[in-house]
C-alpha cells in the first residue's frame, strides 16, 4: 500500500466536514430509504431488475444495433464507438462544424469516465456543467465524492468561497441565496449554449428512448434551449423494452435519494423542434470502453445490472468514512471501485480493493442484485495472480497452510507473549505492530489450546455424534466459547468428535485474493472433518462456517477444481452454525431453559456473515430471551464491529472509528453485556472496550446460555 | 375518485407542491387569474406570465384575460419565457403514487412554459388520474411523442450539506389545478 493512499485514508477520516456530512447522510439514508420502499416489493423489484439488466448484458451488441436502428428511424444520429478518444473527437468535430462555443451538461458519468470536459476546453469551448453540485466542483477544480451527491464533501462556507472566487465576489455562506446566485448563473449559460450535452439513465432498444432523471430540472434545459443535444451513454444504460423502464424508475429514485420518483422524468425518443421552431439535432453516443469485454467476463458481467444509485455507497461503513476521494476521480465506492478495475485498468483497483472490508451491506440494498464483495473479492483475486503476493503474504500463509508449523508457531506465541500480556490481553506491542494494539487490545494466545483441552473433557458416550469445527480464534485465543458449545451439545445428548486435522478455514487467504492457499487450507479440512462420518459440523465462528458451507465450494469452481467440488458439498449440507443448531435442538425439545431466570438486561451485535450470508438473526436473540436475558436493541445492531479479519490488521485507520461507533452505539443502551456468535467480534469488541475502560462485559451467545440450560 | 385524489394531493403536497381542485372550469379560471394577480404578474420584463395553448383554453376569450392580467401572453417564445414569473400548462395525466404530472411535452412551448419561470401552474382534468406508472404507460408511450415528461414537484436540490432547497434551475413553485368539469366556461 502507497504512502499517498494512507495519507488520503488518513486526510479523509480527520476532516470533521466530511465524516459529519457522510455520518449523518448515511444514519439518515437508512430511515429514509425504508420509508421510500413502503408498499413496494422490492425483492420483487430487483430481482425484475436483475433479470432485465441481466438480459440486455447478454444482449448488448444485439440492443446496441436495435436501438441505433430504431432512434435513427425517428431522426436522431447515433454514433457506436469502443474508443474514448473517438467519443471526444465526435463531439469536438460536432461543434466546430455547428460554431459552437459555449456547452452546457447535465450530469453524465460517461462523460467524466472520458474526461471530455478538459479535452473540450483546450480546444477553447467554454464547457459548463449544470448539476449544481457538479458545477460546484467544477469550479472548485475538484472531483466527485460521491456519485449522486458530488459535492457533499464541501460546506456552504467553502461553497461560497468557490463561488466568490470563481465567479463573483461576495457570496455569503447561505445555502438558499448561494442556489439562487447559481440559478441565476447558469440560466444565462443555457440561454447561450450552441449544445446541450447528457447523460441517460436507461436507452430503450425497441422504441430508441433515452431516459433521463434530475431534480434539479437542468436535463430538460439541456435538451431544449441549445439547438443540438449530444448524449453520451454507455452500452450497460440499454435495455430491450420500454416496459423495462417501469422497475427501474421505481427503484433508482428510491434508492439514490429515498424519493418516490425525482421532481423530472424526461423520455425523449427522437428530435424534438428547438424553440425557433426548426428540429433539434440529436446525437446519441453509445458508449463501450470495455463494457462488451466485461459483459464476456462470466464474473464480471452481474455488474453491468448496475443502475448507478449509489446505495452501495450510502450503507457502506468505510465509505461513510472516507467518502469518495480516497476511490479516485469518478466512480466511488464498492461499485465504483469495480467499475473503476474495468473502464481504467485492474491495476488502478489494487489499492481501493483493499478498502472492503466484506461486510455484504451493499448485497442487501443493490437494486441490481451484485454481489459486490464478490466481486471485489475477485478484483483480489486477479491482482494476486498478475502481481504476485508479497514476501510477507507467502510466507504467511506457507505457514497457514502447514497445519503442524502453524500450530506450534501459535503455541511459541503462547509462550513469547507472556511478558506482554496481563489479564489475557495484550495491550501495547513493540515496534511496528503497535498499529494493532493501539486501539484496542489483543486477546492473549490461551496457554493450552482447545484441540488439547479438548482431549481431557470427559464425554457421556452417546450414539449421536457431530464434529466441532473451532477455527483458529476458538482453537487457539477462546478454547472456552469452544468447551461451552461441547458441553451445550452433550446436554441434547449428543456426543462431541474433534477431527485434529482440522486447520484455519482459509478465510485469511481468501480475503486476500490467495485462492490457491485457501484451497488447500479446504482440501485439508473436508479430509478431516468427513472422515468420522457424522452427520453435523458444527462452528461456533460464522465466517468459518461461511468458509465451510459455501466459500470451499467457491474457491474450488473458481480454480477450475471440479474434482474437489462433490466432497466440499457434502461437507456444506452438514455444516451448520451455533445458534441456528442450538435453536433447533430447544424447538425440538431436546434443550431445556431453566426455568424464571431473570438475567437482566443484554444488547446482541449482529455479524456479519451471519446476518447476511447464513440470514441468521432471530434465532441468538430467541435463545438469549429464552435463557432470560432482556434485550435492549442497540443502534445499527448489524452494522461491521471494524473487525473483517485481517482487515483490522491492514487497515486499523479505518477499523478503529468503525470500532469506536459500535463501542458507542453498544454503551447507549445501558446494557452491561454485549452477545455475539462471532469471537472475530468479540476480539475487536472486547479488545475496544478494555482500552476504553468500559466495564461492560463482551461474551459469545454460546458462554451466555452453557448455564442457564437444564 | 376520492381516495386515489386524496392519495395523489397527499404524494403531491409531501413533495412540496400545492394542489387544488375545482368542480367547474369558472372556478378554476378564476383562481387562476387570482393567483396570476397575487404573484404579481405584469406589463414588464421579469413580470410576464406565458400560457401554453391547451384544451382548457377552448371558448375562452384570451383578450379578455389578458384585460385582466396585463402582461400574460398567450405566445410562447424562449424570450418571453425568459421574461416570465408565471407559466402555465395543461398536463395530460396525473399520476397518484408519486404525485407525478405526466405531458406529451413534444410542443416546445409547453416546456418553456414549465422550466424557466418561478412558477408553473399546472392545470389537469380530474378524470385524468390514473393509480401508477404502469397505467400511464398504457395512455403514452414513445411511438406517440419524441418527448415525454414527468414531473414530480418543483425543482429542487440538496447539493450544500444535503440542505433540500426548492427552486434550483425549474420552477421554485408548482401550482396543481384539477377540473373536473371541463365542458362548458360558464
Amino acid at each position: 500500500m502507497r504512502k499517498e493512499f494512507r495519507e488520503s485514508i488518513n486526510t479523509a477520516i480527520h476532516n470533521p466536514n466530511l465524516t459529519g456530512a457522510l455520518g449523518r447522510f448515511s444514519e439518515a439514508y437508512r430511515v429514509s430509504r425504508e420509508k421510500a420502499y413502503e408498499g413496494i416489493d422490492f425483492e420483487a423489484v430487483r430481482t425484475q431488475i436483475a433479470e432485465r439488466k441481466g438480459y440486455a448484458a447478454s444482449h448488448l451488441d444485439e440492443l446496441a444495433e436495435r436501438f441505433a436502428q430504431q432512434a435513427e428511424a425517428r431522426g436522431a444520429k447515433v454514433f457506436r464507438t469502443d474508443d474514448p478518444a473517438k467519443v471526444r473527437q465526435y463531439i469536438l468535430d460536432l461543434a466546430q462544424q455547428n460554431g459552437v462555443q459555449c456547452i452546457v451538461k447535465s450530469k453524465s458519468m460517461a462523460s467524466e469516465e472520458i474526461h471530455l470536459n478538459p479535452f473540450l476546453e483546450k480546444a477553447g469551448i467554454e464547457v459548463r456543467e449544470t448539476d449544481l453540485g457538479e458545477w460546484i466542483i467544477q469550479l472548485a477544480g475538484q472531483t466527485p465524492s460521491h456519485m449522486v451527491m458530488p459535492a457533499i464533501h464541501m460546506t456552504k462556507e467553502e461553497v461560497a468561497d468557490v463561488f466568490s472566487e470563481q465567479v463573483e465576489a461576495g457570496q455569503t455562506p447561505d445555502i438558499p441565496k448561494l442556489v439562487k446566485f447559481a440559478r441565476g448563473k447558469l440560466r444565462t449559460k443555457f440561454l447561450e449554449a450552441g449544445m446541450g450535452i447528457t447523460g441517460a439513465n436507461i436507452a430503450v432498444a425497441e422504441t430508441g428512448s433515452l431516459v433521463i432523471i434530475t431534480n434539479e430540472g437542468n436535463a430538460r434545459l439541456v435538451t431544449t434551449l441549445p439547438k443540438i443535444h449530444v448524449a453520451i451513454v454507455g452500452i450497460e444504460k440499454l435495455m430491450s423494452d420500454f416496459d423495462d423502464v417501469v422497475p427501474v424508475l421505481t427503484a433508482l429514485p428510491r434508492s439514490a435519494t429515498a424519493q418516490l420518483l425525482t421532481s423530472y422524468v424526461s423520455i425523449i425518443s427522437g428530435p424534438v423542434p428547438n424553440t425557433d421552431g426548426s428540429p433539434k439535432q440529436l446525437h446519441i453516443i453509445l458508449m463501450d470502453n470495455r463494457r462488451t469485454e466485461m459483459s464476456h467476463d462470466p464474473k464480471f458481467k452481474q455488474a453491468l445490472q448496475c443502475i448507478r444509485c449509489a446505495s452501495c455507497l450510502n450503507v457502506c461503513p468505510v465509505f461513510r468514512l472516507v467518502g469518495g476521494h480516497v476511490f479516485g476521480k469518478i466512480y466511488t465506492g464498492g461499485i465504483g471501485t469495480i467499475l473503476t478495475a474495468w473502464f481504467d485498468a485492474l491495476k488502478s483497483s489494487d489499492e481501493i480493493q483493499s478498502l472492503c472490508i466484506q461486510c455484504g451491506n451493499c448485497t442487501q440494498v443493490c437494486p441490481g442484485k451484485i454481489d459486490i464483495p464478490g466481486l471485489i473479492l475477485e478484483l483480489r483475486r486477479r491482482l494476486a495472480v498478475e502481481k504476485g503476493q508479497t514476501f510477507a503474504q507467502k510466507a504467511i500463509f506457507s505457514v497457514v497452510n502447514n497445519r503442524r508449523l502453524f500450530h506450534s508457531m501459535l503455541r511459541t506465541a503462547s509462550l513469547a507473549q507472556k511478558p506482554l500480556q496481563r489479564n489475557g490481553f495484550i495491550r501495547h506491542l513493540p515496534f511496528f505492530l503497535s498499529d494493532m494494539t493501539e486501539f484496542r487490545s489483543l486477546p492473549a494466545i490461551a496457554d493450552v489450546p482447545l484441540r488439547d483441552k479438548f482431549k481431557q473433557v470427559q464425554q457421556p458416550k452417546q450414539k449421536e455424534k457431530a464434529a466441532f469445527y473451532a477455527g483458529c480464534l476458538i482453537d487457539f485465543a477462546y478454547p472456552e466459547m469452544g468447551l461451552a458449545v461441547v458441553k451445550i451439545l452433550n446436554k441434547a445428548g449428543i456426543e462431541v468428535l474433534f477431527p485434529e486435522g482440522q486447520t484455519c478455514c482459509g478465510a485469511p487467504a481468501r480475503f486476500s485474493g490467495a485462492y490457491e492457499v485457501a484451497a488447500q487450507n479446504a482440501s485439508d479440512n473436508i479430509k478431516a472433518l468427513l472422515e468420522h462420518n457424522v452427520d453435523t459440523v458444527i462452528s461456533a465462528c460464522p465466517t468459518c462456517t461461511v468458509a465451510l458451507k459455501h466459500d470451499f465450494i467457491a474457491n474450488f469452481e473458481s480454480l477450475g477444481q471440479t474434482g474437489a467440488v462433490p466432497r466440499a458439498r457434502e461437507l456444506a449440507a452438514k455444516v451448520v452454525d451455533f445458534s441456528t443448531l442450538v435453536k433447533k435442538l430447544v424447538d425440538e425439545g431436546r434443550l431445556t431453559f431453566k426455568e424464571g431466570q431473570q438475567l437482566g438486561k443484554v444488547t446482541y451485535h449482529d455479524s456479519c456473515h451471519l446476518k447476511r450470508t447464513l440470514n441468521v438473526s432471530q434465532q441468538p436473540r430467541e435463545l438469549l430471551s429464552k435463557a432470560g436475558y432482556k434485550i435492549s436493541e442497540m443502534y445499527e445492531a448489524d452494522m461491521c464491529c471494524g473487525m473483517g479479519g485481517s482487515y483490522s490488521l491492514k487497515l486499523p485507520e479505518i477499523s478503529a472509528p468503525i470500532l469506536e461507533r459500535k463501542l458507542t452505539n453498544i454503551k447507549e443502551t445501558g446494557a452491561q453485556m454485549v452477545v455475539m456468535d462471532c469471537p472475530g467480534c468479540v476480539m475487536q469488541i472486547r479488545g475496544g472496550m478494555d482500552k476504553d475502560g468500559a466495564r461492560i462485559k463482551v461474551e459469545h451467545t454460546a458462554q451466555r446460555l452453557v448455564d442457564q440450560l437444564k | 375518485m376520492a381516495s386515489i385524489f386524496e392519495t395523489f394531493k397527499q404524494r403531491a403536497e409531501a413533495v412540496s407542491a400545492e394542489v387544488h381542485r375545482f368542480p367547474r372550469k369558472r372556478a378554476a379560471l378564476n383562481f387562476i387569474v387570482q393567483r396570476l394577480q397575487e404573484a404579481g404578474v405584469a406589463n414588464s420584463p421579469q413580470s410576464y406570465a406565458v400560457w401554453a395553448d391547451c384544451p382548457f383554453l377552448e371558448g375562452i376569450n384570451k383578450e379578455l384575460l389578458v384585460d385582466r392580467v396585463p402582461g400574460l401572453s398567450f405566445e410562447v417564445t424562449r424570450e418571453r419565457a425568459a421574461a416570465s414569473k408565471v407559466g402555465i400548462s395543461q398536463l395530460d395525466w396525473a399520476m397518484a403514487n408519486t404525485g407525478s404530472l405526466v405531458q406529451d411535452a413534444c410542443p416546445v412551448d409547453r416546456r418553456l412554459v414549465s422550466t424557466l419561470p418561478n412558477i408553473h401552474i399546472a392545470i389537469v382534468e380530474t378524470d385524468r388520474l390514473l393509480p401508477d406508472m404502469p397505467a400511464v404507460f398504457s395512455r403514452v408511450r414513445p411511438e406517440q411523442t419524441n418527448y415525454i415528461s414527468f414531473i414530480t414537484g418543483p425543482s429542487r436540490t440538496a447539493d450544500i450539506e444535503r440542505v433540500l432547497t426548492i427552486g434550483v434551475h425549474g420552477p421554485e413553485k408548482l401550482v396543481i389545478v384539477f377540473v373536473d368539469d371541463t365542458a362548458k366556461v360558464n
